[in-house]
């Protein structure tokens, strides 16, 4: 290959991804670490990459602490109760003190913050969620990351961390390639933070044909928080608790605000409401702990998103079908309407297409939801990600070995989708994480943590070597046949990516089998995926957008490898909604109510499986 | 809905390939216009859209599910910070927005943390991050604590 090899050398600080969670890591590094070196590689255009490339209509973690709304520690409460129990507390705690003054930075830096008239407080849309004009937000939070990099490489996909050859389970840097001009990126540095996206596409989506990147969550979402690091030797938590989500069926549009805020309700098929009269047999599974309606209707305590999700399908399945929410009503008020409407075009316009290609007008036809296939992320309302380290002065000594958000690799930080255990920390969270984890690895560095790494050249010109192989094989064996993408000797990424989702859907509870899976299904899986990784082995990449497509499928491959060695150890039920493992359908608190950790060993590719405390924080609210 | 380009509009500039988060959008060696590769991974984000001077962009829904006959336009102004939409049903009706995008002029109102003075070894050794304990509360309160919220840890309990 004729690509020319570019070496970055002595950085500080490598920020890998530039969404919310590495913008936040970059703008910060730069305070803690004035005369350090901070680099970001971005596999897009930094002003508009990430899940929040088209914008958000509200900032879903935001206290208000100033406004005598919300305590950190309600927050850890209220996703503690949305994920059954598990999450990270010390995490949470740590993120939800620090992410109001991320969000007052924000205004200050000329985010449209809608405001409550009357109080003068951030006009509400649920408990945690406040509105915003949100279509440029990634712009401004980029510029604010652009002012503190050194440099900003946009169009580098990142496909491996480059590791201390030194002292072993140290970070060294990254390697990846520019998708646009092919050249060979070297990035050698002390400390790396990951701000890479969690996993989209991972599962077969409900669309089919060109609609197949009609996903909710943004198709270019590869799974490389969970790629990199699960190859580089990284603790991973929780990536059992994938998400599935109740949506506007094809659009995908968010159904929160219209619930919160435009007080819409859902009803089934025969106009009736249904989800209560699931509850009995659901709690029955789950347990009173996790589902109290007369607590939740007291307190205002919500019910798990996961155990409405469970109704809903429930119904469904029962033919009870379609859910519709009911927007007739709310539409009727002009003002709320226009929320209704901009709600999307701030963040979902696709839902707005759809609906004008379906002459659907909310005002006067209650529009159908449906549930999304499943999707692993960090940031949004699931905690799939790395064992992290969590702050000083919170976490008990099995979450704590130095460094905030370090992960079990030296060096090693995460941000947003990256961490595991930190559910509803959404955009200002993720920033919030990017933040911390920057001044951690400044720490890192000053206490002398970095000093003598060594990267040999055979570590660089192995891994070009690696990276290229699919044009390499394509090269070889593509003049074997006469034309097409049928050849007896390579499949291309997007058959590999057919190939993946099949096999998790089928195998690993996806849509086509009503999210069920069991232990039986799972080692079935897990074989079919031994041989697709070999297949993987012959990707062929036609020309270098191809090539991205193949290390976007390689680290797909290795998230969903570690969701199916996850899914199969913890043996229970906890989230029915999300996914069922249909040979323990109950949820069981004797032996699972704790945090599973796995470890993949690079050498070997064997993964270890682990339990690990789950510390509480709060008491309950009630 | 992905997106394509019109023919007559495009010049080839480049705008929406330097823009598109999912490297979809490519300039045509023949043509020297830009077009969508792969349709199937667009997400219809509308970066693309947006960046495009002349307008040249569009989008029709997904194949699959959209019938054809719709446009969601949009054009986003920067100097006046507003982006307005007209949405186009397919029976012809018409409804339009407009929306501020920033309160600020762009450029002028994020701080380069290189020039503001640094911290110095308390705050380091603290828990506080940049402008903090001031902009949590917008004043004087401090941080959280175990100590100060009351709070101390529990294993294993259930909840």
């Amino acid at each position: 290959m004729a690509y020319k090899t570019i070496v970055e050398d002595n950085i500080d600080i490598l920020v890998c991804g530039a969404g919310l969670g590495g913008t936040g890591a970059a703008f910060e590094a730069r305070y803690w670490g004035q005369d350090k070196k901070i680099i970001i590689a971005e596999k897009a255009n930094i002003d508009r990459s990430g899940a929040v490339a088209q914008g958000l209509y509200a900032i879903n973690c935001y206290m208000g602490t100033r406004w005598g709304e919300n305590n950190p520690e309600d927050h850890v409460r209220y996703a503690r109760i949305d994920l059954m129990g598990m999450v990270r507390e010390d995490l949470l705690f740590d993120m939800a003190r620090h992410v109001d003054s991320a969000v007052h930075q924000f205004e200050e830096w000329g985010l449209p913050l809608m405001r409550d008239p009357k109080t003068g407080a951030y006009q509400r849309e649920g408990r945690w969620q406040i509105m915003i004009h949100g279509e440029s937000y990634k712009p401004i939070v980029a510029e604010a990351a652009k002012k503190s990099a050194d440099q900003v490489y946009n169009r580098i996909c990142v496909t491996h961390l480059l590791m201390d050859e030194s002292k072993e389970n140290r970070v060294a840097g990254a390697v990846g390639f520019n998708v646009r001009t092919g050249n060979y990126h070297v990035f050698k540095s002390k400390a790396v933070i990951v701000g890479a996206g969690g996993a989209s596409m991972i599962f077969k989506p409900r669309s089919v044909g060109e609609g197949a990147g009609r996903v909710w969550y943004a198709p270019w979402s590869s799974g490389s928080a969970y790629g990199l690091l699960i190859n580089a030797g990284a603790k991973m938590t929780q990536m059992e608790n994938r998400i599935v989500l109740a949506r506007f069926k094809d659009g995908y549009g968010p159904v929160g605000a219209y619930f919160l805020h435009l007080k819409t309700y859902t009803q089934n098929g025969l106009g009736e409401e249904y989800e209560s009269k699931w509850w009995p047999e659901l709690q029955e599974m789950v347990g009173k702990e996790y589902l109290d309606p007369e607590v939740s209707h007291r307190t205002h305590r919500p019910i798990p998103t996961c155990l409405r999700n469970h109704a809903f399908i429930s119904e469904v399945n029962a033919g009870r079908g379609p859910i519709h929410m009911i927007t007739m009503e709310a539409f009727q008020d002009p003002h709320l309407e226009e929320v209704g409407w901009e709600n999307f075009l701030g963040m979902t316009v696709g839902q707005a297409v759809l609906w004008a290609a379906t002459d659907v007008d909310p005002k006067n036809e209650n529009p159908e939801l449906t549930t999304s296939e499943p999707y692993v992320m960090g940031s949004h309302a699931t905690g799939c990600g790395a064992w992290c380290s969590g702050p000083e002065d919170v976490s008990p000594p099995e979450y704590f070995w130095g460094y905030n958000r370090m992960t079990s690799v030296e060096g090693l930080f995460g941000a947003g989708d990256a961490v595991g255990g930190t559910p509803h920390a959404f955009s200002s969270g993720s920033f919030t994480e990017g933040r911390l984890a920057a001044k951690a690895a400044c720490k890192y560095i000053d206490d002398g943590k970095a000093q003598g790494i060594r990267v040999s050249d055979k570590q660089i010109n192995d891994l070009k070597e690696e990276i290229y192989k699919p044009m390499e094989h394509y090269k070889v064996y593509h003049n074997e046949v006469v034309a097409g993408s049928v050849n007896p000797n390579f499949i291309n990424p997007r058959q590999g990516l057919d190939r993946l989702q099949k096999l998790m859907d089928e195998y690993c509870g996806g849509v086509t089998v009503s999210y069920m899976t069991n232990e039986k299904l799972l080692h079935i899986g897990l074989k079919k995926m031994k041989v697709l990784e070999e297949d993987l082995e012959k990707l062929a990449a036609e020309d270098v957008h191809e090539l991205l497509r193949a290390w976007e499928l390689k680290h797909r491959l290795r998230t969903a490898e570690s969701v199916f060695h996850h899914t199969l150890f913890r043996k229970e039920t906890r989230w029915p909604g999300y996914y069922y493992r249909g040979d323990a359908m109950k949820l069981d608190d004797e032996n699972w109510h704790v945090l599973t950790v796995s470890r993949r060993d690079p050498k070997t590719g064997e993964y270890t499986m682990e339990k690990a405390p789950c510390y509480h924080l709060v008491g309950k609210d009630d | 809905m992905p997106t394509f380009v019109y023919m007559t509009r495009c010049d080839g500039c480049g705008h929406c390939v330097d823009i598109c988060p999912s490297d979809i959008m490519h300039i045509d060696p023949t043509y020297r216009r830009a077009y969508n590769i792969e349709p199937n991974m667009c997400w219809e984000c509308f970066s693309c859209v947006k960046a495009c001077p002349h307008h040249a962009i569009d989008v029709r829904g997904y194949a699959d599910f959209a019938p054809l006959g719709h446009s969601v336009r949009v054009h986003r102004d920067e100097e006046r910070g507003t982006i307005g939409w007209k949405i186009k049903f397919r029976d012809g009706r018409e409804k339009n927005f407009l929306s501020p995008i920033t309160t600020k002029p762009w450029g002028k109102h994020i701080p380069k943390l290189a020039d503001v003075p640094g911290p110095d070894k308390t705050a380091r050794e603290s828990q506080l991050l940049f402008n903090e304990p001031n902009y949590i509360r917008m004043d004087d309160g401090d941080l959280y604590t175990l100590e100060t919220a009351g709070l101390k840890l529990k294993e294993g309990v259930y909840y």
